[in-house]
Formats: structure tokens, C-alpha cells, sequence
């Protein structure tokens, strides 16, 4: 089957780099689905799971807390604000995001709208994390 | 001349100073070994936003509605300056040669007639800018307490910078570092964080295939999500070389101080035999006068 190069990098190291046939990506308007030769785009990201299919498993799922992809017919590339492999998430460190994310919430009254938006973003994030943990 | 005991007290007190030194140049080597590691496993990172912010940058350049992260407040008069030095001492001349290239600046920006604000990045450098240009200071951050500087650290700086261009504190941010050439070369350089300086190959991707993407959300929206992430990149680039620069410094400086100690050493113990032998020679002649006196 035909594949594209995939590359994920996090600010501090490059996570990921070789030829994948699929990968799910949790774009900001909804989950996305890319195979070889898709037409090139910008998308961002929201806090999710990024599913890499090969051989028509699932052999990889990492958890990025948002960020932005860059899609071309025979590469895409992930610039993660922050990546870990599903497996290696922790429920009790989720809950605590969450738990730290409310709090900033709750203050928010005086916030302009675009920060609150962005602790709102913070938030569904770290439920995402919380939900791609228990799900692991 | 000084007495045996005071001679063999100061050996032995360089001694240990040769010790101690000798042990900071390892610690500084290993350290400066996991510097450049991290430094180079962030580049990939900056190497690709970069590019990913041409494509974007360059069509939305232009118009007039364009964030200020990109094209700045359009003004010109108010310079703020980030300076990034090292926490601490024993290195050489690197935080002094920050301070003094940061200081040349301000100099030269206020003969303009511009104002100039101060951020501090680190303690040596608030400390040595703070004597001269105290007034001109809007803040200090320091890492003196943590063991690594991560990305987390970058991005808040990030946000303490656009939050302050938001309430149009400063017109122009630059930063100035130690830019990390090799492990005995770091030269003192600055560069434009705000008005973004866009990568040079602009022109060049504008005319490939590539300036044909699609954006989902719209461009503008990605771009305003985008840059404040470009700012912590680069403050980070930043903060990494400066480490890394920190250590190959303080490797230098401490091998320099472990081989003049070595040196002293050997002078002092010189002194020391040749203090010794006059000693001997002197009792020998009191014992053969008092001998032939008899």
C-alpha cells in the first residue's frame, strides 16, 4: 500500500519519522483522516489522539495537547505543543490537569474573551488526555 | 621569605582549589554535553514552524489588518530589549560580554532618541545592566531554581512579551543573546522577535507549489495561534543556546584556572624545596661553627 512520510516533533525533540499508509489527526474543526496524496493544507489541532494506521492496524496512538499540521501529498507534518504515547498517559496526571485548568476557569470573570477561550481550549484538552488515558 | 608553614598551607590550599575546578570542568563538560543534545533535538521543531510560517506569513504580510505579532505597532519609538544571560558565575566573560553587547545597544538606541525598556532573562545580566540602566527596567525572570529549562518556561515569557505588546508597552522587541557558535566560540548577537523577521526563503516557497494550501481553521486564525507559538520557539532557541554557551564557558574558564593553579603550584613548591634546603644548609653551619669552636 502507498505511504507518506509522517513527522511529529515537539518543541524539545522530533518524536516520529517514517512512512506511515494512514493517520487520524484531531484537527480543530473535527477528526481528520489522511492518506497518501491528500491535498496540501494547514490545519490546527485540538487537544486529541493522533492514530497511525498501518498494514490496517492501529500501530500507534499518541496523545498531543494541540498544534498545528502541515498536510502534503507525500508528507505530513505534526508541530505538537506536546506529545506522549497513549500508553504512557497517567489518569491521576490528567485529573490533575483538569483539576488545574477549572481553577484558572473559575477566575476567569475579568479574562478577555480570548483568554478565557484559550483556558477553555486548556481544559478540553486535558479532558481529552484524561479520556485517551482511560481508554488505554 | 615566608616560613615552610606558610608555604606548605598555600600548596595545599591551591591544591584544592585546582580540585575543585578540575571537578567543575567535568561537571560542565557532561552538562554541556546534554545542552547541545537538547539544542539540537529542538531544531526540527523551529526548522518546520519556521517554514510553515513563511507559507502563512508572507500573503498575509501585507494587508492591513496583518497582528502585530508579524508587522508590529508600526511605530518606532519604543525599543524593548530581552536580554538572556546565564544564572550564574564562574564562566569566563560570557554574561559579562552579554551585558556589555546589551549595553552598546541601549547606548546607541537612546543617542537615537528612542526609549528602551528592559527584560532580564536570567541574573547575571540584570545584575550587571541593573548598575547603569536600573530605570529602564520592566522586569526580571530568572531559572536559577530549576534544574532544566523547558519549553513551559519559553512560552511564559512568550505570553509576558504579548501581553505587553498588547497594551502597547514597546513598538520593537529584540532579543539579545549569546548566540552558541562552538563549545569556545559564543558571540553576543541580537535579533528582531517583534515585527517577526520571516525567514529569508520566502520568496522562493511563494513561487513553488506549496503556496497553494488550504487552511482549516481560516489563515488569519491559524496565524493568530501561530505566531505567539513561534515567539516561545524562538525565546527557547534562545535559552538553549545560552546554556549550552554557559557550559562550553565555564568548561574554558575552568580548564584555564585548573592549569594556572597547576602552575602555582609548581612555583610555590619551588619556593618551598628551595626555602627548605637554605634551612638545612643554615643549621649545618651553625652545628660546623659551634664544632670548630669547641
Amino acid at each position: 500500500m502507498a505511504t507518506f512520510q509522517l513527522e511529529l516533533v515537539s518543541p524539545e525533540k522530533l518524536l516520529l519519522s517514517r512512512p506511515v499508509e494512514m493517520a487520524i489527526l484531531p484537527a480543530a474543526e473535527g477528526e481528520m483522516g489522511v492518506l497518501p496524496g491528500h491535498a496540501p493544507m494547514i490545519v490546527a489541532l485540538r487537544g486529541g489522539v493522533i492514530t497511525v494506521r498501518e498494514g490496517g492496524q492501529e500501530t500507534e496512538k499518541l496523545f498531543v495537547a494541540g498544534g498545528f499540521a502541515e498536510v502534503s501529498p507525500e508528507r505530513v507534518t505534526i508541530l505538537a505543543d506536546e506529545a506522549t504515547p497513549v500508553a504512557n498517559l497517567s489518569r491521576a496526571a490528567a485529573e490533575e490537569r483538569i483539576a488545574a485548568c477549572r481553577k484558572v476557569l473559575e477566575g476567569a470573570g475579568e479574562m478577555t474573551p480570548e483568554k478565557r477561550e484559550a483556558a477553555m481550549g486548556r481544559l478540553l484538552a486535558a479532558e481529552a488526555m484524561l479520556a485517551a488515558a482511560q481508554a488505554a | 621569605m615566608a616560613s615552610l608553614k606558610a608555604l606548605r598551607m598555600r600548596i595545599n590550599s591551591v591544591k584544592s582549589t585546582r580540585k575543585i575546578t578540575q571537578a567543575m570542568k567535568m561537571v560542565a563538560a557532561a552538562k554541556l554535553r546534554r545542552a547541545q543534545s537538547r539544542a539540537e533535538a529542538a531544531r526540527p521543531y523551529a526548522e518546520r514552524m519556521e517554514r510553515m510560517l513563511a507559507s502563512l506569513g508572507a500573503g498575509v504580510a501585507g494587508q492591513p489588518d496583518a497582528p502585530a505579532l508579524l508587522v508590529g505597532t508600526g511605530g518606532d519609538s519604543v525599543h524593548l530589549l530581552v536580554v538572556v544571560s546565564g544564572d550564574r558565575g564562574l564562566a569566563g566573560a560570557f554574561n559579562t560580554n552579554v551585558g556589555r553587547f546589551a549595553r552598546a545597544r541601549i547606548r546607541e538606541l537612546e543617542g537615537q532618541g528612542k526609549t528602551v525598556k528592559i527584560l532580564a532573562v536570567g541574573r547575571k545580566a540584570a545584575v550587571f545592566l541593573k548598575r547603569e540602566f536600573a530605570s529602564r527596567f520592566v522586569g526580571e525572570i530568572s531559572f536559577a531554581g530549576k534544574k532544566v529549562v523547558g519549553f513551559e518556561d519559553a512560552a511564559d515569557v512568550a505570553a509576558q512579551l504579548t501581553a505587553m505588546l498588547d497594551k502597547g508597552e514597546f513598538d520593537v522587541c529584540t532579543l539579545v543573546y549569546n548566540r552558541f557558535k562552538n563549545v569556545i566560540t559564543q558571540t553576543p548577537s541580537e535579533q528582531k522577535l517583534i515585527p517577526t523577521a520571516l525567514p529569508e526563503s520566502e520568496e522562493d516557497t511563494l513561487a513553488g507549489p506549496q503556496a497553494l494550501y488550504e487552511y482549516e481553521p481560516a489563515e488569519d486564525e491559524i496565524l493568530a495561534a501561530l505566531l505567539p507559538q513561534n515567539l516561545a520557539v524562538q525565546i527557547y532557541r534562545a535559552l538553549l543556546e545560552t546554556t549550552a554557551g554557559f557550559y562550553g564557558s565555564q568548561m574554558t574558564a575552568m580548564d584555564n584556572a585548573t592549569r594556572n593553579a597547576g602552575e602555582m603550584i609548581n612555583k610555590l613548591t619551588l619556593n618551598y624545596n628551595r626555602t627548605r634546603q637554605a634551612n638545612i644548609t643554615k643549621e649545618l653551619i651553625e652545628i660546623i661553627s659551634g664544632a670548630e669552636a669547641v
